[in-house]
C-alpha cells in the first residue's frame, strides 16, 4: 500500500526539481510585474490578486502597462483572451495525457498551466515509462511555479517605489533566455528545426497584427511547416525502402 | 479594490481559466485524429519561438541588429550555452549574465 504514494511523492518531488531553473527565469519577470503594478495606478491589493487568480505573467503585464493607459476593462479582458489562447494549444497537447483523470484533477491543473510547467511536464508525458502517476510531476511543477510567481510579485510590489526606474533595468531579458532554454530540448529532429525556423520567421512577418495576435499566426505557421516536412521525410524514406 | 478593478481580475479570470480549461473539460467528448495528434509535438518550440524571436530582436518595438542590442547577445550567448551544456539553468543564467556584463560594457 505504501508504494503508490511514495512513487507519486518521487513524482511530485521531480516535478518540482525540474522546474527550478525556470524560477529563476521567472523571479526578475515577477519582481518587475510588481514594480510596474505599483506605478500602474492599480491598487496593491488589485496587483495580488491579479497574480492570484489570473496567473498568467505576459497577459498580467500587458494589462498593468493598459491600465496604465486608462485602457477600459473590456480591452484588456480581450487582449488577455487573444494573449492566452496558446494555452488552448497546450492543453490540447496534455489532452491525451491527461483526459482519464477525474475533474477534481483537470480544473487545477488547467488553472495552473503556464508556459514553464507545460514546457517541463510534456517532456516527462513524453518519456517512454508507462508510469500512472505523471499528473504529480505536473502537480509539483505548477506548484512550485505557482508559489515562486506569489512570492516574486509580492516582493515587487513591495520594492516598487524603491526601485528607480525598474523597467529600465532590462530585467524582462529574462523571459527570452528562459524561453530559448524551454526550446532547446524540443530541437531533436529535422522537421522541428524547419518548424521553429519557420515560427520565428513568421513571428517577424507578422509584427504588424494588433493584439500580439502574431503569436498565433506564427505558431501555426510553425507547426504547418513542420507538418509538411514530417510527411515529406516519410514519403521519402517510404520511397526508399521500395 | 475599487469595482472597476475587481472585474478586471473577474473578466481576466473568466478568459484565462476558460481557455486552460476548455479542452480539459471537454476531455472525453474530443477525439483527436491521427493529423491534429501528429500536430502536437510542434506546438511547444513553435509557440515559444513565436514569442521569443520580437522579444530579441525588437526589444522596445524597434528592429536593433546589431551588437549594441543586449537582448540580442543574450540570446546568442544563451542558445549556444543551450547547446554545448543541454543544461537548462545553465543556459538562463549565462544568458542573464551576458546581458548584464552587455549593460556595463556599453
Amino acid at each position: 500500500m505504501n508504494e503508490p504514494s511514495s512513487l507519486r511523492r518521487q513524482e511530485f518531488i521531480a516535478g518540482v526539481r525540474d522546474t527550478l531553473p525556470l524560477l529563476l527565469g521567472a523571479l526578475p519577470f515577477g519582481l518587475i510585474y510588481g514594480a510596474i503594478a505599483a506605478t500602474s495606478g492599480l491598487s496593491f491589493a488589485a496587483a495580488l490578486a491579479m497574480s492570484a487568480f489570473v496567473f498568467a505573467g505576459s497577459s498580467q503585464f500587458i494589462a498593468v502597462g493598459l491600465i496604465a493607459t486608462q485602457t477600459p476593462v473590456a480591452i484588456i479582458v480581450l487582449t488577455t483572451l487573444i494573449v492566452n489562447l496558446r494555452h488552448m494549444l497546450y492543453s490540447a497537447t496534455l489532452l491525451p495525457h491527461l483526459r482519464s483523470l477525474p475533474q477534481r484533477w483537470r480544473i487545477p491543473l488547467a488553472f495552473w498551466l503556464t508556459d514553464e510547467t507545460f514546457a517541463v511536464t510534456v517532456h516527462r508525458f513524453q518519456r517512454a515509462d508507462d508510469s500512472p502517476h505523471k499528473h504529480w510531476y505536473q502537480l509539483g511543477s505548477s506548484i512550485a511555479m505557482y508559489l515562486n510567481w506569489q512570492l516574486c510579485c509580492f516582493a515587487g510590489l513591495l520594492l516598487g517605489d524603491r526601485i528607480p526606474d525598474a523597467q529600465g533595468w532590462g530585467l524582462d531579458v529574462a523571459m527570452p533566455v528562459t524561453f530559448i532554454g524551454m526550446i532547446i530540448p524540443f530541437v531533436r529532429t529535422l522537421p522541428v528545426a524547419i518548424s521553429v525556423l519557420t515560427a520565428g520567421a513568421a513571428s517577424l512577418l507578422t509584427l504588424a497584427l494588433p493584439y500580439k495576435l502574431g503569436i498565433l499566426v506564427a505558431a501555426f505557421a510553425g507547426i504547418a511547416s513542420g507538418l509538411l516536412a514530417q510527411r515529406l521525410l516519410r514519403a521519402q524514406a517510404a520511397l526508399a525502402e521500395r | 479594490m475599487s469595482s472597476d478593478e475587481l472585474w478586471l481580475i473577474a473578466g481576466m479570470f473568466a478568459v484565462t481559466f476558460g481557455i486552460r480549461y476548455l479542452l480539459f473539460g471537454l476531455a472525453e467528448r474530443i477525439s483527436l485524429s491521427a493529423w491534429l495528434g501528429d500536430s502536437l509535438r510542434f506546438i511547444p518550440p513553435a509557440v515559444l519561438t513565436a514569442i521569443t524571436v520580437p522579444a530579441v530582436l525588437l526589444p522596445d518595438g524597434q528592429w536593433q541588429l546589431s551588437a549594441a542590442n543586449p537582448y540580442l547577445v543574450a540570446a546568442l550567448c544563451s542558445i549556444a550555452a543551450g547547446i554545448v551544456t543541454r543544461n537548462l539553468l545553465a543556459t538562463i543564467a549565462i544568458g542573464l549574465a551576458a546581458f548584464f556584463l552587455h549593460r556595463l560594457w556599453f
